[in-house]
């Protein structure tokens, strides 16, 4: 997926370009609305995560634009303003969701996710390994079995071993993906979650393996 | 100056003021009309007493040297047309009663002028219009003066000016009706524009800051120019403190997501488990300020719009909808289903769209905040003699802390120390339900897991 984020607080774009990234995302960056008018002329963007206060004008000016012109990209708002005030406005001016400074980039995520989810599915996010083709989109797994539809910290678990096949992550790396930092867990509730995932991959040739001390890797067993 | 004019009604002294006015008219009015018509009659009388008087005057002549007269009955008759009045005469000479009625006073010649005198006075039992005529008749050659006086009972008089006092009295009463009608009808068009004005002010929402534009008159002019200016300072200054507030949350809030960002990159990429502790508290601080921000802006504004809430037409049903799409993500991101029981139908309601949204979501995200993962949320509305909306969580429940205890602002239950809160969220939506003339209910799930907040409405 391709990302535009129009952000003009340099260390808050880099840090949610950085974490996006990780999630197997590109994003280009335009920290002010002349660059974010250019930069949508020159590809086509598959979301758009929009500043409100930007230095050379209001962030809604460029949403309205966009929704003038049929440009039908989603928008998802970051605002630093008060919920409420915001919040009418926002979704009139055409704005899919809006997100509340400081955020919690699962919280992101999660939206981005609903967001496109809601736009459609789009074969290019499905991803194969071995027998299995995981959506993250959709949030769905099929393998010879069938089709099962995944709970989201299965769905974001299952992201992070298709990032990366065959890669070994180690329990805190994938703690860190799943909880939140107001939820107090011990490492051992990712293994409830990695077990949910091997249920529903039994009767795939593919496995989640567990890397005694390290952690798990996803490998193609057929 | 307050005391007397500065208060009571425009329209009451308006009024008061044109009635005495009407009042004082309509009394000169009365008494004109009358004094004039009963002197026109009394007039009338007059000149018929006085031509009969001269008639009779003219009929003496000198007989056998003494005055004789002939009485014309001409004289007496044309007295007969006025009424059914009793007429009366004597004719006097040197003293003498020439004929008539001795007993009718009349008046010493030497008083008299050449004209005709009249005078009025009781004369058996009734009140009689005399008039005498002085003439002088030649006997011999001696002139002998001979008072006529002819006197008229004033019954028919008294009946013309019963009747006009009847006429006069009608059409000064008709006078004061209309006059009255008149100045109640140009009080209330003359203060229809304040009312106008009024209306024009007081039917404006909270958010409502345009200048005034109503057809004043004139003297209204400078009132309403003031009012405008007054309109503008305000909306200036209110613009002025909303943009400090959100030029203060951007400059706060944007520097602080990017700290969070970048602790969160950080704790991704530290090791040690005492530095991603202390990375992690550092994100919940971060969390908790924020929130405690966002909740205390809410606050502000649910207690600003209480005062003066917009009434929408809305539907509950709708409402409960965008809540559970805008949480549904949070919701997901602990694998928490949000299960909606609502009506097919709309719940309609009066009420503060803003508000209700708001009381809804701080109930919603403190039921995802307390649910354990893979749990189960049940919103659901029925509408029965009263809207109920309730949100049903498999949390830890409240742990027996009492409803005042968990709506008071900042007190929090006693056994969520453990979680981010700013204990505004169950006071925003107490504050929103009383707004509304509802309530907020706090209950323990009947079978011990979990809680139940609903916000109940009367049906309007």
């Amino acid at each position: 997926m391709r990302f535009l984020l129009v952000e003009d607080n340099e260390q808050l774009a880099r840090a949610t370009t950085d974490r996006l990234q990780l999630d197997g995302h590109a994003v280009d960056h335009a920290p002010d609305l002349t660059s974010a008018r250019e930069s949508i002329g020159l590809a086509d963007y598959d979301l758009i995560l929009l500043d409100i206060m930007l230095p050379d004008g209001d962030g809604r000016t460029f949403l309205t634009e966009q929704r003038q012109a049929r440009k039908r990209t989603p928008v998802i708002v970051l605002t630093a303003r008060s919920e409420v005030s915001d919040r009418v406005g926002l979704l009139d001016l055409g704005a899919d969701d809006y997100i509340t400074k400081p955020f919690d980039f699962s919280e992101l995520q999660a939206r981005c996710r609903a967001v496109l989810r809601r736009q459609g599915g789009n074969a290019a996010n499905q991803k194969t390994f071995g027998d299995a083709v995981f959506d993250s989109t959709a949030g769905t797994l099929t393998t010879a079995a069938g089709t099962t539809t995944l709970r989201n910290r299965e769905l974001r678990l299952l992201e992070v071993f298709f990032g990366a096949p065959g890669q070994i992550f180690s329990k805190t790396h994938l703690m860190d993906r799943l909880f939140s930092f107001s939820d107090d867990v011990s490492e051992n509730a990712i293994e409830v979650y990695v077990g949910r995932l091997r249920k529903k991959l039994t009767s795939s040739g593919v496995q989640i393996e567990t890397v005694r001390g390290l952690g798990y890797r996803m490998v193609d067993r057929t | 100056m307050t005391g007397r004019f500065g208060r009571g009604s425009i329209r009451l002294r308006l009024v008061g003021q044109l009635a005495a006015v009407a009042a004082v008219l309509s009394v000169a009015f009365f008494l004109i009309v009358r004094g004039v018509a009963g002197q026109a009659a009394e007039d009338t009388q007059d000149n018929i007493l006085a031509a009969s008087a001269t008639a009779i005057a003219d009929a003496l002549y000198t007989d056998n040297n003494a005055v004789s007269l002939e009485l014309p009955y001409s004289a007496i008759s044309m007295l007969g047309t006025i009424s059914q009045d009793r007429v009366f005469y004597r004719v006097v000479a040197d003293g003498t009663t020439l004929t008539g009625y001795d007993d009718l006073p009349s008046p010493d010649a030497q008083t008299l002028g050449p004209a005709p005198n009249f005078t009025t006075f009781p004369y058996r039992g009734e009140s009689v219009r005399v008039a005498t005529v002085l003439r002088s008749v030649s006997v011999g050659n001696q002139p002998v003066n001979v008072t006529v006086t002819v006197a008229q009972t004033q019954l028919g008089l008294a009946e013309i000016s019963s009747r006009i006092t009847a006429t006069a009295t009608a059409i000064a009463v008709g006078f004061f009706l209309a006059a009255m009608a008149l100045i109640l009808l140009a009080a209330r068009s003359a203060l229809a524009p304040i009312g106008r004005l009024t209306r024009s002010v007081s039917r404006r929402g909270p958010q409502d800051l345009r200048p005034v534009v109503t057809d004043t008159p004139t003297e209204l002019v400078p009132l309403v120019e003031e009012l405008n200016k007054f309109i503008s300072r305000l909306g200036t200054s209110l613009s002025r403190s909303e943009d400090l507030i959100t030029e203060a949350a951007h400059r706060v809030r944007t520097p602080l997501a990017a700290v969070r960002a970048q602790a969160e990159i950080t704790h991704h990429r530290l090791n040690k488990p005492e530095h991603r502790q202390a990375i992690r508290e550092m994100i919940r601080a971060i969390d908790e300020s924020s929130r405690s921000a966002g909740q205390l802006l809410d606050h502000a504004m649910v207690t600003f719009r209480a005062d003066s809430h917009e009434r929408d037409a809305l539907d509950l049903t709708d409402l409960l909808n965008d809540t559970c799409n805008r949480l549904g993500p949070t919701a997901d991101l602990k694998d928490i289903d949000l299960i909606r029981d609502l009506p097919e139908h709309p719940c309609e309601m009066v009420g503060d769209r803003i508000l209700l949204q708001s009381a809804l979501r701080n109930i919603l995200d403190n039921a995802i905040k307390y649910s354990p993962a893979d749990s189960r949320i049940i919103v659901r509305a029925t509408d029965g003699d009263a809207y109920r909306l309730s949100v049903s969580d498999e949390g830890r429940g409240f742990g027996g802390a009492a409803h005042t205890e968990l709506t008071t602002r900042f007190s929090r239950g006693s056994n969520v120390s453990d979680i981010v809160g700013s204990g505004l969220g169950l006071t925003i939506a107490d504050e929103v339900a009383l707004t509304h003339g509802g309530r907020l209910e706090i209950s323990e799930n009947t079978n011990g897991v979990g809680a139940c907040v609903s916000l109940v409405f009367p049906k309007q």
